[in-house]
């Protein structure tokens, strides 16, 4: 385990939190770097993270893994596949150098998360450094904690305007036995009923993609109920499923490659095809979908939210403005006074998630 | 102020007489008992607003209570508020099965929602013992669990959207039906908020298809350390069972006395395990469990014949609590978390304890997820008795914090637990909390006094914090 005191850097990053609340200057907290790009322009003194790492804790039968922020995904996923478990939510790493503490800050889950739910699902408890600049641990290492308000899961997608992330304990998952992917032809109409009724019927279904040609969809589970599920699907077996999910994940798609902004939809799964031009890339059962369009941000806003969802300019585009889909002011309020209950001088990565939180 | 509520409510909706107060000066926690100012039925947002607005206008507290069943206290009334009873807002309001969801009001009983669903072959899977009666705003307040969770997680892994009443009368709309939400995760702050940032008045809830079979194990022990042990092991082998549950001898006793399930009285534990899914798949891991239990000298293996049997045998599981509540006067119900390799030596210093105490003690877990019940027998009419069985209760929390686990897992805190949330958590992490209750109610009208303990409480608990290496029970190297 690497869990040496030199990779603790909790006293120095709580120093160094501290001269800025003094002097009162912003900071800019990065990890690996990995995800820079997501969020509005960061602003403030940069501080890093990624000193602070190593898996403090993690015992497989008990499906707990506790690590410093700046831990690589990489080295956790790893560590967890020499025990055949995983992180369920799959998060993204976009680039090896990806750590834990970036993972939970940006909140971002990959292929699974229709079916084994998100990074925030799995967190147990959170150590982080507030605005006030104190070390504070919410939740813990077990499966059920309800003791307090649930500050840890507050913590994922907060891009760290909320506090400075130290260490972070998940649930973890044993792998799936054995994965299949199957492949169909079809239309966007036909893929997008497909996926939801697929899913309203008890099935071992761990991913699902339409890339507007063909949908795709993993089967994970034992080797039996995988195949008796196939019997029922239909299909074609892809030979090349797992380097296709990690193409997903990862975005190496080629659809992901663009010059232009990149939008993520996120709409109530069985929502029919919106009336957006633009390519589109269905995953996650219809409830989340990749959009590249040159279309205005208000005309592409309009349309999701009249769809009921909320539309984010993923990559690219203009990071000045609101790159996440505005609020309520009623919702809006509570953010700031949220953000003003853990960081009151606004020194914790000021406008990454809206301006003025 | 009666006056002022009667002009928002029709007269059969206030509720203040003695006699119509009574029924509502406890929840399922019945040691704390407390009658309030008078108890209103609203029936509508518009009127839920307009009350909130009068409250906070004259600053009077207001206490939101689904069905009463709860067992930390958070519902408990306060002598100078106003009890909210949100039983009228009982509707289903839609059903998208395509999208597989249902939102429906907060008056709403979770096994209803269930039951609504069942045409599309969907269901919503968190499952507290107390479904028949509980409410889903009451799920979401405490964040309820059930003996499903291990697989499916808890009430806020099931859920996507919340409507939420605040103090100040604004509606909040918390997701929706969507996977996520911009912005931080309010979703998961107001689950398990205990009626503390808000009053939910609408919940979207996940469905999920019921799985195309499902299987029971009932397995028998002679000693609690190896039913421990075959908990881990069937975890470790990469199965994560739609439930685990285990009882000790005491508790199987009581159950097989009052629902007749064919449990073995005579072993020291018994261990359900509940397999689903595809099948085939099911069967594989039958197969593979049964090794398991085996290897770790399981003496009755019985996997359920049918759907009749298998819903005996939870039956016995789900009805431990009144099983108990018919074997002693009252009994005390404890809900802290451990990690699951403590299990044994918990149980082994519970176990002393009791003879100290002089209190029997019926215990009956989540032991998939570590979730110990021990259930204290007592008789509230033998003078000290309550004040000793809660003593062993604290203890026994205390206990859970220092071997790294929660004094919670699904009750909630409410007003039973506030000492040890001064152990649990130091100042700094409780005006932590604080401050998120003054971002939502600033003048604290909203169940103030539960769930959360003021620093001066903890002050005079005298048990703030202590930090590793100075940790109480000194005792504890063998853990």
């Amino acid at each position: 385990m690497d869990n040496k005191a030199d990779n603790d850097q909790s006293e120095w990053l709580r120093q160094r939190l501290r001269e800025a609340i003094r002097t009162r200057h912003a900071l800019c907290i990065s990890g690996g770097g990995s995800k820079s790009f997501y969020g509005r322009d960061p602003e403030g003194e940069p501080v890093n993270t990624v000193g602070h790492r190593g898996i403090v804790k993690y015992e497989p039968t008990e499906l707990v893994l506790t690590a410093r922020a700046g831990t690589t995904l990489n080295d956790i996923e790893q560590t967890l596949d020499g025990h055949g478990q995983m992180l369920p939510f799959e998060p993204p790493c976009f680039k090896s150098c990806a750590t834990l503490g970036g993972a939970i800050a940006t909140g971002l889950s990959g292929p699974a998360r229709p079916y084994r739910g998100a990074a925030r699902d799995y967190i147990l408890g959170i150590k982080c450094l507030t605005g006030h600049g104190e070390i504070l641990s919410f939740g813990g290492e077990v499966m059920k904690n309800v003791a307090g308000f649930d500050a840890s899961r507050l913590m994922a997608g907060a891009l760290g305007t909320l506090g400075i992330l130290l260490e972070i304990t998940l649930k973890v998952l044993p792998k799936p036995a054995h994965e299949i992917t199957l492949v169909f032809e079809s239309t966007r109409d036909n893929a997008l009923m497909t996926m939801n009724q697929r899913a309203g019927r008890p099935l071992p279904i761990s991913a699902s993609v339409y890339d507007s040609e063909r949908l795709y969809l993993r089967l994970s589970g034992t080797e039996a109920g995988i195949e008796a599920a196939h019997r029922q699907l239909g299909g074609n077996i892809y030979p090349e499923g797992e380097h296709f999910w990690d193409d997903i994940r990862e975005h190496r798609h080629e659809f992901y490659f663009t010059d232009g902004p990149l939008w993520r939809i996120s709409v109530p799964p069985a929502t029919p095809a919106l009336d957006i031009d633009g390519q589109w890339l269905v995953e996650w059962g219809g409830a989340q979908r990749w959009l590249k369009t040159r279309k205005h941000i208000d005309d592409v806003r309009n349309v999701v939210s009249s769809a009921g969802g909320h539309a984010t300019v993923f990559r690219g585009g203009d990071r000045t403005g609101e790159v996440f889909h505005t609020l309520p002011a009623n919702l809006y309020a509570i953010h700031r006074r949220l953000k003003s209950a853990f960081d009151p001088h606004g020194i914790l990565n000021p406008g990454r998630l809206y301006a003025g939180i | 102020m009666l006056t002022a509520v009667r002009r928002i409510l029709p007269e059969q909706a206030v509720l203040y007489d003695e006699e119509d107060l009574h029924p509502y000066e406890c929840d399922g926690l019945t040691a704390y008992r407390q009658r309030p100012l008078m108890v209103v039925l609203p029936e509508t947002v518009a009127q839920l607003r307009d009350i909130v607005r009068l409250c906070q206008t004259r600053q009077v507290p207001l206490v939101a209570r689904g069905a009463g069943t709860g067992l930390s206290g958070g519902a408990l009334p306060l002598s100078n508020g106003m009890l909210l009873n949100l039983a009228k807002f009982s509707r289903i309001l839609e059903i998208d099965p395509v999208n597989r969801i249902a939102r429906v009001e907060p008056g709403v009983r979770n096994l209803a929602i269930s039951e609504a669903v069942a045409e599309h072959g969907l269901y919503y899977a968190p499952d507290p013992s107390s479904q028949i009666a509980c409410s889903i705003g009451g799920n979401v307040a405490e964040n309820a669990g059930g003996v499903h969770c291990l697989k499916y997680g808890l009430t806020i892994h099931n859920i996507l959207g919340l409507k939420v009443l605040t103090i100040d009368g604004e509606l909040l709309e918390i997701g929706g039906k969507c996977l996520d939400s911009p912005g931080y995760d309010l979703l998961a702050l107001m689950t398990g908020s205990e009626g503390l940032l808000g009053i939910i008045v609408e919940v979207t809830v996940k469905l999920l298809p019921v799985p195309e079979s499902a299987r029971v194990i009932l397995t028998a022990f002679d000693d609690v350390e190896a039913a421990a042990k075959a908990v881990g092991d069937i975890i470790g082998a990469g199965i994560i069972p739609a439930g685990l549950e285990m009882m000790d001898n005491l508790a199987i006793r009581a159950a097989e006395d009052y629902i007749h399930a064919g449990y073995p009285v005579d072993s020291a534990a018994i261990l359900l395990c509940e397999l689903d899914g595809i099948e085939a798949e099911v069967e594989e891991q039958i197969a593979q469990v049964r090794d398991i239990l085996t290897r770790n000298r399981a003496v009755d293996i019985r996997v359920a014949i049918d759907q009749k049997q298998r819903k005996l045998f939870w039956a016995g599981r789900k009805a431990a609590f009144p099983a108990v509540g018919k074997i002693a006067p009252d009994y005390y119900c404890m809900d802290g978390t451990i990690p699951r390799h403590s299990l044994p030596a918990v149980l082994k210093q519970i176990s002393v304890w009791s003879d100290e105490y002089r209190l029997p003690v019926a215990n009956v877990f989540h032991a998939g997820d570590g979730n110990l019940h021990p259930l204290i027998l007592y008789d509230a009419n033998q003078s000290g008795e309550r004040e000793r069985t809660e003593a062993f209760g604290a203890r026994i929390l205390e206990l859970c914090i220092a071997v790294g686990g929660t004094i919670t897992g699904e009750h909630g805190v409410g007003v039973e637990k506030l000492d040890q949330m001064c152990s649990q958590f130091d100042s700094a992490e409780l005006n932590q909390f604080h401050a998120i209750k003054d971002a939502f109610d600033p003048g604290r009208l909203l169940n103030p006094g539960k769930a959360i303990p003021t620093l001066q409480r903890c002050a005079e608990f005298g048990a703030m914090h202590v930090h590793a290496g100075q940790l109480p029970f000194p005792e504890l190297d063998r853990f």
